[in-house]
């Protein structure tokens, strides 16, 4: 019974699924809104397991005093203050029964507004030097293909600023497809299309022949293994 | 070893903090004397200016901010330019965020492009804020069929159906425009995949220039137009200048794209400079090696 409701109620909500996309008339249509209206519902909840879990993995970390406990013991703290201040809505403008959580001049909001997005804001800035650092050391023409790779790389890069444009502006008309920018926008709509496409088109069809097996039953690995 | 071999073969080597001195020396140089570099628009930048353009006053546009923090630098113009673009043309905003962080990214715009800028505007009936929902792409298949399934308030409580905006209003089908913001998934490939698609809803959208290629494949038939990264930011933000000159006056706050594109444009050289020197003492150093070998 443990194994065989979950695995009905799966190939059941997946059949309806699929044939709701093929028939979208009454029942299948909605079934569907309905199954969709439980997956939200059933994602909201995650956000606490999720929470959950955190406060689990970090806490045995800082209990057992394992390499780099320190970081953990700042992640439960920090997750729990802000969850308290969240939820309490501390300094909201209109009080605990006010508006929305996020209001302006909240603790929660002041605790977004100058620690998470700066500290947001500088773990994204680093990529550029990491970037520069990693294009150094990787993008050397070692071979055919890794030339042609850093050929593309260039042209992109360069066709991506002003300086693209004016290195070869004093092309004429007729030459136009030599600019740097043609150049940078065919690979990216040409040549990146194309093998994008063709990826996009192989993982679909691997993910329907992943989803039949699991709708089937044949595959079971989503159920664990108790 | 010769003494030019012994200083190809240091640079060869060269240690990455030197190379993080001269990209930050770099940045920091254009971002204090404002470095600003013409922009060209391009075909899938103009193709989204003409949509919000051409529609009707008063047209429903829904504008997905699927954002945080770590990408606003690069996303945040390109929502300001949309959302002043649309308030320029008395379009009716939905804003709405499939990641929690997203919300506060419509707060922001409305704070300060809304609420500074457009005064006259009126929260419920120029715009709304239908706040953060979890769930992902399955939000969007909800929300095309029944929005107040979902949705029975906004982000700041108030009911749906006392909000004179949503009079009338069951779904986003019959919607003019999708217009997303996104750095991510659930973004811009969901609104097209569960959205536009199903629904027949125009969808254009902007979202970082790392993930532009991966959207590419949807235009021009499931996206009408595409915004990669800031660069694409500073073409919207010059159309938008050139349509109405009264945004000429303020550069530093109304072309946030075009100044943030200095820094880029020398991060890019820099980063070109690196490859080209990396190149050139490897093929030095390969070709010595053969030779002895």
């Amino acid at each position: 019974m443990k194994r065989t409701i979950p695995l009905l109620i799966t190939g059941i909500v997946g059949a309806v699924l699929v044939i709701a996309y093929f028939i979208p008339h009454p029942p299948f249509d909605s079934l569907r809104e309905d199954f969709s209206i439980f997956f939200d519902i059933i994602a909201a909840v995650a956000f606490i397991l999720g929470g959950g879990n955190l406060i689990k993995m970090h806490g045995n970390r800082v209990s057992r005093r394992e390499e780099g406990w320190g970081y953990s013991l700042v992640t439960v703290v920090g997750f729990l203050v802000v969850l308290a201040i969240g939820l309490t809505k501390v300094g909201n403008p209109d009080g605990f029964r006010g508006s929305s959580v996020t209001a302006a001049g909240s603790l929660f909001d002041y605790a977004y507004q100058f620690v998470f997005r700066p500290c947001a804001a500088t773990m994204f800035a680093l990529l550029a030097f990491y970037v520069a650092s990693a294009s150094f050391r990787a993008f050397r023409a070692k071979n055919l293909e890794a030339t042609i790779l850093l050929l593309v790389a260039f042209t992109i890069l360069i066709g991506r600023t002003f300086v693209g444009a004016w290195m070869t502006s004093w092309l004429p008309d007729s030459l136009h497809f030599l600019t740097i920018p043609y150049l940078a926008e065919k690979i990216m709509v040409v040549l990146n299309y194309a093998g994008n496409r063709a990826i996009m088109i192989g993982i679909a069809l691997g993910i329907v022949s992943t989803s039949l097996k699991v709708i089937i039953g044949i595959d079971r690995s989503y159920l664990g293994s108790d | 070893m010769s003494r030019f071999y012994r200083i190809v073969e240091a640079i060869n080597e060269l240690d990455k903090r030197w190379v993080f001195l001269v990209v930050g020396l770099a940045v920091v140089t254009a971002t204090i004397f404002r470095l600003t570099f013409p922009e060209v628009p391009t075909e899938m930048v103009e193709a989204i200016y003409e949509k919000v353009e051409n529609l009707p006053a008063g047209s429903r546009v829904v504008l997905p901010f699927d954002y945080d923090p770590g990408s606003e630098p690069e996303l945040q113009p390109m929502a300001d330019a949309f959302v002043r673009h649309c308030a320029e043309k008395g379009h009716k905003m939905y804003f709405i965020a499939l990641w929690p962080l997203g919300q506060s990214m419509v707060a922001g715009v409305i704070d300060n492009v809304l609420r500074e800028e457009y005064p006259d505007l009126v929260y419920g009936e120029d715009y709304v804020d239908l706040g953060f929902k979890a769930g992902n792409e399955g939000v969007i298949a909800v929300i095309l069929t029944d929005l107040k399934k979902l949705y029975t308030t906004d982000s700041r409580g108030n009911a749906i159906d006392r909000i004179p905006m949503m009079q009338g209003i069951s779904s986003i089908r019959g919607f003019d425009l999708i217009l997303s913001v996104s750095a991510g998934y659930p973004g811009l490939k969901e609104w097209v995949q569960y959205g536009g698609t199903p629904g027949n809803i125009p969808v254009a959208g902007g979202c970082t220039a790392v993930q532009a290629p991966l959207l590419y494949p949807y235009y021009p038939d499931q996206l009408l137009g595409l915004m990669g990264g800031i660069k694409a930011a500073a073409e919207y933000e010059y159309l938008v200048m050139e349509g109405y000159p009264k945004f000429k006056e303020r550069p530093t706050r109304y072309l946030t794209a075009l100044i943030r594109m200095g820094p880029q444009t020398v991060a890019h050289l820099s980063i070109v400079f690196f490859i080209v020197l990396g190149n050139v003492t490897f093929q030095i150093l390969r070709r010595r090696r053969r030779r002895m070998n």
